[in-house]
């Protein structure tokens, strides 16, 4: 079992990140036992079958992938997840705030992929609650991140007020 | 000019203990360079041909006098000596060891300086006309504004990893002069008929590889919708921006992509939800950030100075110094002094320690305490007395400033070229010395009167090559250095490119075929017809023939 960092904290991670292999189509790859976490084109087949397991579901995103794809259902997932392949591509910071301020999503919102340490504070501002971080990268240390500007300018889902409007003379 | 509070200044400290973590993790091998990289690009820091080059934001232009001595002061302990002015208010230093730039940037935190977002793909330092607050054309002084955008820029959470770099310019007067429309954003600010103020608001310019002339997105946006309004326009950018190719990735080509309708539809659409919403700017906040821009305390002056008249008439290098270097200003008495960083000889925006000095005490002196750095790679004393200006002028000829040829042909914008740049395709410094050697006769440098020459030493554009009246580029041609001449750019409120006439010129010529191409001017101007004038009543191909001989001729008949 993995190590996600949540809520600020280390926790092993009791999902399966489920990742269509070369080779592997959604709607025949098998589905292993226990809370699992799968590509979109893999609920979006086999929804039903994923809900009757009785075991939590979660669904991640890829880059091409927009919320709006998930926007109506939100309230079926037990975590969402944003997948970023390379830590510069950046369209998951944009996903992360719209379905926290845009579709209201309130569970858990985990970066996956290419997360390091140096972007956990952005994320965090974007509404990402979970992470789990590249592997080999010391997620003791990076939780030190999240404290890297107390006071930021801009209103984001972590503070919805920009700092000119909360600034004490 | 703005003043930090306690949460600017913790910001930047902040900024400085994150990058000085991020050196310690990468010395210590738990950041990859592949994982630095993006992370010291975003604190200005690139590794260039001979040493890191270290990219300083002066936001909007604004520098006090104790900064630009922090600057001397850097450029003396870590530098050679001498720093570079960039044709976005930056300052470049090209000798650091990466090792030290924590410290450079904890000494710069102190006088509320820093490099933030000076390079990467992320919004850069927010630029806007050298003679905001002081024009007599200005609308309304766009620095409170720029100020906000700043901050709301700074480490956004949203976009930090755009698919490529990102650049906004605010201009607060009716003649554009931050180049407006060629940035991914460039703001126009206007006043409505019954007294609202917004913005004109443009999108997808950009010079570059495939230089594009913004277009209008919006043409008018209340000034409290900017926020919102700038997240709309990053975030369709953000999400659809191309990302496979870096030559295809500026917003510029999205915009062309979808057409300027479609695009402005999607960036509406987001706007719906966003409007009105917390980044909605307050008055109090505008308020409490344009109060830092209140007019110094002017004394009360006649509009002409009887002295300033006399030393004009007794004085032939001062008046020529006062029609070149010197503006009007909106405040009787007052005039705005241009320092010129382009002496015959020396690199194009390239300013010594001796001279950061110098300038700093000038401006102590003369002007408030406060310069300003243009996007052509000058100097500016805003606010000076008329009645103190001769004794500025022989103050400016002693530190090498008082060269009077803004405007004119050696006045060139330039980048640093292959001489510093890992990008350039050629060098540009020497090439730029040579024909500045070459107009070095101040009578014919006058007699050829407003021209402007821009050089960049390659595609990236740095030195506005298309935009110059006359632009030259460093191309690559089987490794040897060769440069394309374009014709009839120009920056402003028509501002537009400029057309290559023809195949390119090894460097030695380069001086030949620009005075050919000046030589052709002024046989053909009429009286008192501009250089650029003079190129839109004859157009282009009469510049190839002068240039080319009889083969353009045949080739433009054809």
């Amino acid at each position: 079992m993995s190590t996600i960092i949540k809520n600020r904290q280390a926790l092993a991670d009791e999902f399966t990140l489920l990742k269509l292999a070369e080779g592997e189509a959604a709607e025949t790859v098998s589905l292993p036992a226990g809370p699992l976490l799968v590509p979109l084109a893999v609920w979006n087949i086999r929804k039903d079958e994923l809900q009757a397991r009785g075991t939590p579901v979660g669904v991640w995103l890829d880059v091409t992938e927009g919320p709006e794809a998930i926007a109506a259902e939100l309230s079926a997932f037990a975590v969402i997840g944003v997948n970023f392949p390379k830590f510069t591509d950046g369209r998951g910071y944009s996903t992360a705030r719209l379905l926290r301020e845009r579709y209201g999503y309130t569970g858990e919102l985990r970066a996956i992929g290419d997360v390091l340490h140096d972007q956990l504070f952005l994320m965090a501002r974007c509404g990402f609650d979970a992470f789990a971080l590249k592997e080999g990268k010391d997620v003791a240390k990076a939780v030190a991140a999240f404290e890297t500007f107390k006071v930021p300018y801009q209103a984001a889902v972590d503070q919805p007020q920009p700092l000119f409007r909360r600034r004490a003379a | 000019m703005y003043r930090y509070d306690q949460y600017d200044q913790a910001l930047v400290d902040e900024r400085v203990a994150q990058f000085r973590d991020q050196v310690a993790r990468w010395k210590a091998g738990d950041l990859t360079d592949d994982e630095f990289r993006p992370l010291r690009l975003q604190n200005g820091l690139y590794v260039q041909r001979h040493a890191p080059m270290f990219r300083i934001a002066v936001p909007y232009g604004m520098l006090a006098s104790k900064q630009l001595r922090c600057l001397a002061e850097l450029g003396r302990k870590y530098d050679r000596g001498y720093g570079h002015f960039t044709t976005r208010h930056n300052m470049q230093f090209n000798w650091p060891k990466i090792e030290d730039v924590p410290e450079m940037l904890a000494a710069l935190a102190k006088v509320q300086m820093h490099a933030i977002q000076t390079s990467g793909n992320c919004i850069r330092n927010v630029t806007t006309d050298q003679f905001a607050g002081v024009a007599a054309d200005e609308i309304l002084d766009p620095r409170p504004l720029c100020e906000i955008l700043r901050q709301w820029s700074t480490f956004h959470p949203e976009f930090a990893f755009l698919p490529r770099k990102f650049k906004i310019a605010v201009n607060g007067a009716k003649e554009d002069r931050a180049l407006t429309w060629f940035h991914d954003i460039g703001l126009h600010i206007l006043k409505t008929d019954d007294g609202l103020v917004g913005f004109r608001v443009i999108v997808g310019g950009g010079l570059g590889r495939t230089p594009i002339k913004g277009e209008v997105v919006r043409e008018f946006l209340p000034w409290q919708d900017i926020l919102t309004y700038s997240e709309a326009i990053i975030r369709v950018y953000n999400r659809y921006g191309r990302r496979d190719n870096a030559y295809k990735a500026r917003i510029k080509i999205l915009v062309q992509a979808l057409g300027i309708a479609e695009f402005a539809r999607q960036v509406e659409a987001e706007w719906e939800h966003l409007k009105g919403g917390p980044a909605t700017i307050t008055q109090a906040e505008y308020d409490r950030v344009a109060a830092c821009f209140e007019p110094p305390a002017y004394e009360t002056l006649p509009a002409i100075d009887e002295g300033f008249v006399r030393q004009q008439a007794n004085s032939i290098p001062f008046a020529r110094w006062v029609e070149r270097n010197v503006r009007p200003h909106r405040v009787s008495g007052y005039a705005s002094v241009t320092l010129s960083l382009k002496k015959p000889g020396t690199a194009p925006g390239d300013i010594t320690s001796e001279q950061m000095d110098a300038a700093a005490k000038l401006a102590d002196d003369y002007s408030f305490g406060e310069l300003r750095v243009t996007h052509e790679q000058n100097l500016v004393l805003a606010d000076v007395e008329q009645r103190r200006l001769f004794d500025l002028w022989q103050e400016a000829k002693v530190a090498g400033f008082a060269t009077p040829n803004i405007g004119l042909l050696t006045d060139m914008i330039c980048c640093p070229g292959g001489d510093f740049c890992d990008l350039a395709n050629a060098r540009s410094i020497p090439v730029a010395k040579a024909v500045q050697a070459r107009f070095e006769d101040l009578d014919y440098l006058w007699d050829i009167g407003d021209i402007e020459l821009n050089f960049s030493g390659c595609m990236n554009s740095c030195g506005h090559h298309h935009v110059g009246h006359i632009g030259i580029l460093g191309v690559d041609k089987g490794n040897e250095e060769w440069y394309q001449i374009t014709l009839g750019g120009r920056q402003g409120n028509d501002a537009g490119l400029g057309q290559v006439i023809g195949r390119s010129f090894p460097a030695e010529e380069v001086p030949n075929v620009i005075e050919t191409i000046v030589r052709f001017y002024i046989a053909q101007r009429h009286e008192d017809e501009r250089f650029i004038e003079t190129f839109d009543r004859l157009g282009v191909d009469a510049f190839k023939v002068a240039v080319y001989g009889d083969k353009a001729r045949l080739k433009a008949a054809a």
